[in-house]
This record gives C-alpha cells, sequence and structure tokens, in this order.
C-alpha cells in the first residue's frame, strides 16, 4: 500500500477521541470519510498532514514513518486542502497556486520558467486557466476551491488530503470539483483521502469509504459494501428521516398515525403525491407496487403501508384483496395516473371496486388541490 | 502575460525612484527650514565640502538637523516595517505597536526606568532605555499572544490588545502618582514622541538595530509570503511555524521597541504606511513591501517631522500628534474601501 495508518489513535491534549485507525490507499485510488458531525473526521485528517500530534499508532507513506520525516520532505509528496479561510491581501489567483510551489523554490521563492510550466499546467487541470489574473479576493467560492486545489496540485504531491472540499459549493461547483479530482487521481496517479458530507456524492466518487463515530471506526469498505439503507441510518442515527442508498437520497420521516387515504401509484406518479402527503404530516398506505418501481423505493421511507410484490412477479389474488382491504380502511383511493399495462391490469379491477364500494376517488391533482387548501 | 508583468516591474522601478526623489527632497527641504536660515548653497557647502566648520550654521546642521533628519528617517521606516510583520503575524490590516497596546508596554517599562531607576542613579545610557522599551513590548506582546491563542476573533483581539493599552496606561499612571515633577515632565515629553532628542552616537545605535533587524525580516520573505495563506496552509507547504511565528514577533518587536525607546509611542505609522506600500506596488509580497514599507515611512516621518517643527515655530509638536492626523484619516480610507470591496 502507498498510504497506510496503523492502529493510529488521534485526538488531542493528549487525549484519544478515536483509535484504532487503520487507513490504506493507492495511488490514484480515492478513500473518503463520511460520518455525523464532530465525529471526528477532520481530526483524523489532521493528524494524518501532521497539523495535530498523533497520540499513538503510524502513518506510513512508501512504508516510512511520516511522524519521522522534515517538515519540507512531508511537503513534497504531501499536499491539503484545509477549511480555513483564505484570504490573502493583494494576490491574484495565479500567485496562490504558485505557492504550492513552495517547496521546490529557492531561498527567496523565484519561480522558474519550469515552476511556472506547473503552475500553468495545474490551472489548466481546474479549469481556471482564465482566472489566472483575477485577484483572489473577487472570484467566487466555486472558483476559490478549484484555486485551492490547483495550489495542493502544484504540490506535485503523491497523496491530497482535502478537508470536505465541496462544502458550501452549489451542486454544479460540487459535481465539477469531484470531477476535476478524480481525473486528476487518475491522470497524475494521486492519493486522495478526503471527507465529505454528501453521501450520494461519496458513493459516487470513491473507490472506498471509511465510516467515522465518535470514538471509532464504524464501518469501511467498497461504497458498495457500505451503502446500504440500514447501515447508514445507524451511523447517522437517522429515526427522523430515511436515507436511501440506492437513490442516494434522504427522505424526511414518516408521516404517524392511520392511513387516511390510499395511494393506487407506480412508475414514478406516486413519489410527488408522497411528498406531499409527508409534509402535511398525513398517514397513508400505498400500492399495488412491484419492487423494482421507483415509487417503491420512496414508499418504503413514508408509507404507512405498503401492498406490494416481488420485481417482475404476477400479482395474485390474494395480493389485490390486501389491497381491496387497504382500500376499505382508508375510505379514500387516489389515482395517481399510473399507466395500466398487462402487468398491472389488477389496477381497472380495483377502480371498479372502489366506485362499487361508493369509496371516495380522486386523481392525483385533485389530493393535491385538497392538501394545500388544508 | 510577459508583457503586465514587464508593466509591473515599470511600476515597482518608478514608486522607488518617487520615493527616492522624496526622500532627498524631504532631506533638502528640512536641512533648509528652521528658525536659523540657512541658504541652500550654504547648506551643500557645509555637507558636502565640510566648510565653515565651528560656524553657527554649520553646528546646526551637523549637531541639530542632520542627525534629526536620518533618525526620522530610519526610525519611520523601522516603524513602519514593524507595523507590517505584525500585521502578517496577525493576519489583520490594523494590526500594529500602538493598537495591540504594544506601545504602552513599551511606556509603561520606560515610565519604570525614568522614574525609579533614573531617579536613583541619575544618567542612564540609551541601552537601557532600549531595553527597558523592549521588555516592556515583549511583555504586553507576550500576553497579546495567549490571549490570541484564546480568542480566535480578529475584533475580540484588538479588543484585547487595547484593553491592555488601558491597563499598561493606568500602572504608568500610578507610578507617576510617585514621581519628582521632573521626572513627570521627561517621561510625559517622552511619551508625546519626538525626534528631536537625537544624536549621532543613538543613530548609529539606531542603525545598527534597524539595519540586522531589516534584513533578518528580508530574509524570511518566502515564509511570510506563505503564511498570507493561513497558518495551516504555511505549515503544509513545510515551514517550521513555530520558529517563524517566534522570529516574526521578535524582529516587530525589536523593531517597534527601538522607536519607542529613541522617539516615544508614535501612532499610525505602523499601519498606514504599510498600507500606502502595498497599494503602491499593488502586490503584497514581503520581499517587496519591506523595502517600500521602510523607504515609504521614511519618507512619512520626515514630512510630518518637518511639519512638526515648522507648522507653529518656533513652538514644536509632538511627532505623534502630526503622524496621527495624517495617518488616521488613509487608515479609515483604507478600512472603508476594503469594506465596500468586501460588500460587492
Amino acid at each position: 500500500m502507498y498510504f497506510e495508518t496503523n492502529d493510529l489513535a488521534v485526538g488531542y491534549r493528549g487525549r484519544a477521541l478515536i483509535s484504532g485507525i487503520n487507513l490504506s490507499v493507492e495511488r490514484g485510488r480515492i478513500l473518503t470519510l463520511i460520518g455525523p458531525n464532530g465525529a471526528g473526521k477532520s481530526t483524523i485528517l489532521k493528524t494524518i498532514t501532521r497539523h495535530l500530534e498523533q497520540i499513538a499508532g503510524v502513518v506510513a507513506i512508501d512504508n516510512s514513518n511520516i511522524f519521522t520525516w522534515s517538515n519540507k520532505q512531508l511537503a513534497k509528496r504531501l499536499s491539503v486542502m484545509l477549511t480555513e479561510r483564505v484570504d490573502p491581501e493583494l494576490m491574484t489567483c495565479r500567485q496562490v497556486v504558485a505557492m504550492g510551489r513552495y517547496p521546490y523554490t529557492n531561498y527567496f521563492g523565484r519561480l522558474t520558467p519550469e515552476d511556472e510550466a506547473v503552475v500553468d499546467e495545474a490551472l489548466g487541470l481546474v479549469r481556471a486557466t482564465e482566472l489566472g489574473d483575477c485577484p483572489f479576493s473577487d472570484i467566487s467560492d466555486g472558483q476559490r476551491q478549484r484555486i485551492l486545489l490547483a495550489r495542493a496540485i502544484c504540490q506535485q504531491p503523491e497523496i491530497i488530503v482535502l478537508d470536505e472540499p465541496t462544502s458550501y459549493l452549489d451542486i454544479r461547483h460540487k459535481i465539477e470539483l469531484l470531477d476535476i479530482l478524480r481525473k486528476m487521481a487518475v491522470e497524475k496517479q494521486v492519493a486522495v483521502v478526503m471527507s465529505l458530507h454528501e453521501l450520494d456524492l461519496a458513493a459516487k466518487v470513491s473507490d472506498q469509504i471509511i465510516c467515522v463515530k465518535g470514538d471509532r471506526i464504524a464501518l469501511s469498505g467498497t461504497p458498495e459494501e457500505v451503502f446500504q439503507d440500514q447501515r447508514i441510518n445507524a451511523l447517522y442515527e437517522l429515526e427522523n428521516g430515511f436515507f436511501n442508498a440506492l437513490l442516494g437520497s434522504v427522505e424526511l420521516a414518516r408521516p404517524k398515525g392511520g392511513p387516511q387515504y390510499f395511494l393506487l401509484a407506480g412508475a414514478g406518479r406516486g413519489i410527488p403525491l408522497y411528498r406531499e402527503l409527508q409534509k402535511q404530516g398525513t398517514a397513508f398506505s400505498t400500492g399495488i407496487l412491484f419492487q423494482n418501481d421507483v415509487d417503491y423505493q420512496v414508499a418504503k421511507a413514508l408509507a404507512g403501508e405498503i401492498i406490494d410484490v416481488p420485481a417482475f412477479s404476477l400479482i395474485d389474488d390474494g395480493i389485490i384483496a390486501q389491497a381491496k382491504a387497504a382500500i376499505d380502511r382508508t375510505k379514500v383511493l387516489v389515482d395517481a395516473g399510473t399507466p395500466i399495462g398487462a402487468q398491472n391490469a389488477c389496477y381497472r379491477q380495483l377502480l371498479d371496486y372502489a366506485a362499487e364500494q361508493k369509496i371516495e376517488r380522486l386523481s392525483g391533482e385533485e389530493l393535491l388541490k385538497r392538501l394545500r387548501q388544508a | 502575460m510577459k508583457k503586465e508583468k514587464l508593466a509591473w516591474l515599470l511600476r515597482c522601478q518608478l514608486v522607488l525612484f518617487g520615493l527616492a526623489f522624496l526622500i532627498c527632497a524631504g532631506i533638502v527641504l528640512s536641512v533648509n527650514t528652521g528658525t536659523v536660515d540657512i541658504s541652500p548653497i550654504e547648506v551643500f557647502r557645509i555637507i558636502f565640502l565640510r566648510g565653515g566648520a565651528g560656524t553657527l550654521e554649520s553646528n546646526v546642521i551637523w549637531k541639530i538637523r542632520l542627525p534629526r533628519l536620518l533618525t526620522a528617517a530610519v526610525l519611520g521606516g523601522a516603524l513602519s516595517v514593524s507595523g507590517f510583520l505584525l500585521q502578517t503575524f496577525f493576519r489583520n490590516p490594523i494590526a500594529g505597536p500602538f493598537v495591540l497596546g504594544i506601545s504602552s508596554g513599551a511606556k509603561m517599562c520606560v515610565g519604570f526606568v525614568i522614574i525609579f531607576v533614573v531617579g536613583s542613579y541619575g544618567r542612564i545610557s540609551n541601552w537601557v532605555m532600549v531595553l527597558a522599551a523592549f521588555a516592556g513590548s515583549m511583555l504586553i506582546t507576550g500576553f497579546v499572544l495567549i490571549f490570541a491563542g484564546k480568542a480566535k476573533n480578529m475584533s475580540m483581539l484588538l479588543v484585547i490588545g487595547i484593553m491592555v493599552g488601558y491597563i499598561c496606561s493606568a500602572i504608568t499612571d500610578f507610578c507617576v502618582a510617585f514621581a519628582k515633577d521632573n521626572e513627570i515632565a521627561n517621561l510625559t515629553s517622552w511619551s508625546m514622541g519626538s525626534f528631536s532628542g537625537a544624536a549621532w552616537d543613538d543613530l548609529g545605535v539606531i542603525c545598527i538595530v534597524v539595519g540586522v533587524s531589516l534584513l533578518a525580516a528580508m530574509l524570511i520573505s518566502k515564509p511570510m509570503d506563505a503564511y498570507q495563506l493561513g497558518e495551516g496552509y504555511a505549515k503544509s507547504m513545510g515551514i517550521n511555524i513555530k520558529l517563524f511565528r517566534a522570529l516574526l514577533i521578535l524582529l516587530s518587536s525589536i523593531l517597534s521597541a527601538c522607536v519607542t525607546a529613541f522617539a516615544g509611542p508614535i501612532s499610525f505609522v505602523g499601519i498606514a504606511v504599510p498600507q500606502i506600500a502595498k497599494g503602491l506596488m499593488g502586490t503584497s509580497k514581503p520581499l517587496i513591501i519591506i523595502p517600500t514599507s521602510f523607504l515609504c515611512g521614511a519618507v512619512f516621518c520626515i514630512f510630518c517631522d518637518l511639519i512638526a517643527r515648522t507648522a507653529f515655530a518656533p513652538m514644536e509638536l509632538a511627532i505623534g500628534t502630526v503622524t496621527s492626523f495624517f495617518g488616521a484619516p488613509v487608515v479609515i480610507s483604507l478600512m472603508l474601501k476594503r469594506n465596500f470591496r468586501k460588500q460587492q
């Protein structure tokens, strides 16, 4: 392994906060730390960049313990992007990026033509060539992060450590930054260790995920291993909400109480209605959903009761009876407008049943209108 | 790209030439004006041809005006560089020896020396004054540093500096209560600040202290540049932060202590001049700003001293009065400009 920690313990003032940390990452790979706020992600990152003293254990690059290295030695192999606010006076973006050449320049920091070439390349890599002559204080947050990343790249490291590089960025700039990071990792064969808040992005950009939870590493593994609904919900102690690992999105808390509507849904028509009902705090039941239906993923988090069938299987009479019973209990049937085909032909049967029983029937729009009036 | 760099170099050269010219002009003007009228030709003859030795004119120039002028220039420059170093240290444009209470600390110690030591032993050497001012500066710097570690917020730090300054003033006033009239007069005239006491011997001491500190400051200009990105980044680029910070604060304290010891506390030069220097050069690179600040400070103090000397002649103003009068508006305008830019 290129970068490794062995039984590292980190903390403040000699007291270990998290111990037994064993991370490892190869060059060209991305390792991401996730976990709740205050769980110690930054503490770990600050320790492996030597901004904090380790409590115990070893951090090794190329099998050599970095705690025995000089600052300069480390600076040539490891560079950082921190959360601290950078606000230099009268510096152009180019000058900020060129600061990354610090470990390589002479005593007075003169930039050679080779240094300038490295700066140009780094600016190009983060797609900020045109920002070079702008004052650093005048650019947007998204541009700042890219410039700071260019600075880190300019240091020609073999490993980059980033502490929440995407905070405060809008979604476009988040994607842009992670995209650059991924490309850089592969092209420059740089190992990346970072912390992220956005679980969905972490799953997509990382090769390896570490879950940090207060006093320990709760989980580690590939994104597929780590991102399972129950694991993430337990990591963040989500009681009033639900993280769906498959979709990478979060649903708010499930409405309490007995279902007041039965939503005949499927094919994504149910999702906007479920969410509106959640906002109003109205419990509902829904069906008949195939487990491979996108509605099923959201219903799982929000519905009081789901009538579901395994993916691609047929809806049998037992299921239909269950649906009828659910309709009877709610007294209102909402037709979400799901197209009816060969597999869900029984929907017609349910609609007819509701008409026979004189059960109130609403369309999706009517439900929304009623909820919003209330 | 290339063209812009050339334009910038040209700008730097112009600024440096301008400053050099202003220093020359200031020297000529200063030597020329005063209660004893001496014509420029006479001045030239006395200084460069050593003519008229022993005459009144020669004495006025060699014993009074020239040492005073040069002291003003060197100390003004030292004060500006000291301010720049402090601003780098705190990464705050209005940090300065006066704002952070460091000058008041120096005054406190000098007060002790004037009242208790001079009172018992008679005259003392300049070195004792320098050491007293230095000890006072370091003491208060230490205090401010301890608080700086706790108060992450910069405005908090300034409040602490101002409060510490008040405490020092209170202690000084307390000592004054036990002092004799002539000691109080000494301390008061010292604390108003003036270049008038300068003699060639002092100037020698000043030049050595300032010269060495200035050189040392230039030698750490590379880490100073990187430090602008913040402590975390500076460390990650291989800088030994503890050593660097210690050096920075030591140099700054030596410079400001030297000024305070020889000319008393002089306000606003340390804040205003580095800002002017940055504005003139359009950069904050320490390697360029340190010498520019020094020259700007020299020009600023030569002219302020000229004004102090001549504005209400034969009465002389305290140098601090003049520097505040011209320095404070510069600081206000800079703050407003910065605020305006941030809001945009």
